[in-house]
């Protein structure tokens, strides 16, 4: 995907953040958004775009071993498209323990239930973000999991 | 002649009704549940206002993944966005249209599908003719499907549709083109793709279309905006049966339900003064979720109070600035070719038309738009569209997500702030 940022910020030149939509998903300013964020705290982000198969998620997982997953969804059917993307990440081998999150308008009632967030965090994701919690996620950022990582 | 129950041709509905004086109004409406989609429709027929139904599709048919909602359906089908047409069987469909389509109520399928094929073979093998989209406004915006591969696409779907073409009801197709990705890209470059997407339609033998155009962040423009696309389908579509559609703001939308009230009345009365026949509407849940049959039930009468108070406007389609822009656009790709499905293909490659903040690779990426201080969107750089480049302003500086989100929040800030005081 075409990247319409361009960034300034002095960002890491060590490992990759992997930046994804889910594969029925054909947001993108959710995408735009979250890359500036993440470059503006020091990664590099290679953003997939919108629409990811699964298949082609789980290979750029592995072949850009990355320090940092971001899924990103906001149709609706990010809990189940989740889940699917997580448990085949998960399943894959040479993609190591690497921090995966996800967030947006998880279900068709916009913010997930708590129970279907317990499901995400069982699958395999190491947190999840509810609609407008992009705070939380800066603090996560800055947090021990992603800095032991880089 | 028609029976009394027989299902209304789109297009005959919405002339009737501009006849009458009246805005048909439409809402966004899509379930998972057969029982719920039904009971929609049969809730937006019974609306205080002239309305059309509406069965939007959801994102795993769009992209054609139709195991997908396959398994979604045994689940229950409560978690999908929309209702899947292709996946469900046609007597399951036939069931929730049973009673509910008829000669006073069309009903129209909105996807989202860059290879719509089997979308509409399962629409016309349950006698709906009514669908939208386009070759670039259901691709650029809605993921990786080359443009090549979508334009290949839409002929051939567009040939399956227009096959019916002569009979009743008559098959009609509402270009997507006026919207795009919803937010940030300037009038002309939306009224010149819709006006292109009606063509294509046209040239493979859809005689029934509307043009859509999405509300953005000027009142002053959208009309302008309006007012070009009817002079232009007034000169490029002569022959065909068009009409206007606008779309309530596409972009992020006010969270308060007051805020959302007031981008919808806005957007009825523009389409009353500038003269679109219909509008789609948007409800107070916009912003957070899926809304419920309630809550698009208000907003389609919400919206048809609006209409009804405002006085049609005067004063035919004028010369404009949004008009000029969009011929400009519109006869640099015709240059192309005599086929408007290659022009539009050679016209993306060369940066002829190019979409602000487009993430797909089939787009050139080299124009930039912002908001000026009197809600005018404007180019901030043409890149390489045949235009006037812009004078040249202040340095805009970098992108930054908090300005983005600002630029962005836009309409939800004048409009929730009203609320807030
Ligand atoms: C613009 C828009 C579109 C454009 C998108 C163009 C594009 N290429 O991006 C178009 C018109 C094409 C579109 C299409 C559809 N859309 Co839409 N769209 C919107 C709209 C109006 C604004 C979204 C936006 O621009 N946001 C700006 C960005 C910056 O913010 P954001 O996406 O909201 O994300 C924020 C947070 O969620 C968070 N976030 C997101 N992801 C993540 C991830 C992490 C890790 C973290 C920490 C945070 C985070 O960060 C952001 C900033 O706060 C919203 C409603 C709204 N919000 O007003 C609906 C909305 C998202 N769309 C919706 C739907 C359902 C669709 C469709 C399926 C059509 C339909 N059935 O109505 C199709 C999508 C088809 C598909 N295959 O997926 C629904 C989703 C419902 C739900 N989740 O319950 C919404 C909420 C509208 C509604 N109420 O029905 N859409």
């Amino acid at each position: 995907m075409r990247s319409i940022t361009q960034s300034t910020f002095p960002v890491d030149s060590g490992s990759v953040t992997v930046l994804s939509g889910t594969s029925s998903d054909s947001h993108t300013w959710n995408l735009v958004f979250l890359q500036l964020l993440l470059e503006e705290a020091g990664h590099r982000v290679v953003n997939l775009g919108p629409c990811v198969p699964d298949r082609l998620f789980v290979e750029e997982c592995r072949t850009r071993t990355p320090r940092l997953v971001v899924v990103s969804s906001v149709n609706g059917h990010g809990y189940g498209d989740g889940l699917r993307m997580i448990r085949a990440l998960r399943d894959a081998p040479g993609t190591g323990r690497v921090p995966v999150v996800i967030g947006g308008k998880l279900g068709v009632g916009g913010t997930l239930e708590d129970e279907r967030a317990e499901d995400l965090l069982a699958a395999g994701y190491d947190a999840v973000f509810a609609d407008g919690d992009t705070d939380a996620f800066t603090v996560y950022l800055s947090g021990p999991v992603v800095r032991a990582a880089s | 002649m028609n029976s009394p129950s027989a299902p209304v041709s789109f297009g005959a509905f919405v002339s009737a009704s501009r006849d009458r004086g009246r805005l048909v109004v439409q809402p966004r409406m899509g379930f998972g549940d057969p029982e719920r989609m039904r009971t929609g429709l049969a809730a937006t027929r019974a609306a205080r206002a002239a309305t059309v139904g509406t069965i939007t599709l959801d994102s795993y048919t769009r992209v054609g993944d139709h195991a997908a909602a396959r398994r979604a359906i045994a689940a229950g089908g409560a978690a999908l966005n929309g209702y899947p047409i292709v996946a469900r069987p046609a007597r399951e469909t036939l069931d929730v249209l049973a009673g509910v389509r008829g000669h006073r109520f069309p009903v129209q399928v909105r996807h989202g599908s860059a290879g719509p094929q089997d979308i509409f073979r399962a629409l016309l093998e349950v006698g709906l003719t009514a669908t939208e989209g386009g070759p670039v406004s259901y691709c650029l915006p809605y993921g990786r499907t080359p443009l090549s591969v979508s334009v290949a696409n839409w002929r051939e779907s567009t040939e399956i549709l227009a096959a019916h073409s002569g009979t009743e009801p008559e098959p009609h197709l509402e270009t997507f083109g006026g919207c795009m990705l919803g937010q940030l890209c300037p009038p002309g470059m939306l009224v010149a793709i819709s006006l292109l997407e009606g063509l294509f339609f046209v040239r493979h033998g859809v005689r029934s279309v509307s043009l859509s155009y999405a509300q953005q962040t000027s009142p002053e423009q959208d009309r302008e905006a309006v007012r070009a696309l009817r002079r232009l389908a007034g000169e490029f579509l002569a022959g065909a049966d068009w009409h206007v559609v606008l779309y309530t703001y596409m972009g992020l939308y006010p969270r308060t339900p007051e805020g959302a009230r007031s981008v919808l009345r806005q957007a009825a009365r523009t389409c009353v003064s500038a003269g679109a026949e219909r509008l789609i509407v948007k409800t107070e849940a916009e912003a957070h979720r899926i809304p419920t049959i309630g809550e698009n039930v208000r907003a389609l009468e919400t919206a048809a109070r609006a209409a009804e108070a405002e006085p049609p406007g005067t004063g035919g389609d004028p010369d404009s600035e949004t008009y000029a822009e969009a011929r400009a656009l519109v006869e640099g790709v015709l240059e192309h070719s005599d086929d408007v499905g290659d022009a539009l293909l050679r016209a993306f490659a060369h940066g002829h038309l190019d979409i602000p903040f487009c993430l797909h690779p089939d787009n050139a990426g080299r124009v930039r738009s912002y908001i000026d201080d009197a809600g005018y969107l404007r180019w901030a750089d043409t890149g390489a569209l045949p235009l006037p480049p812009v004078a040249r302003r202040a340095d805009p500086g970098a992108v930054t997500s908090a300005n983005l989100l600002s630029t962005l929040s836009y309409m939800e800030r004048r409009h929730d702030s009203r609320v807030r005081g």
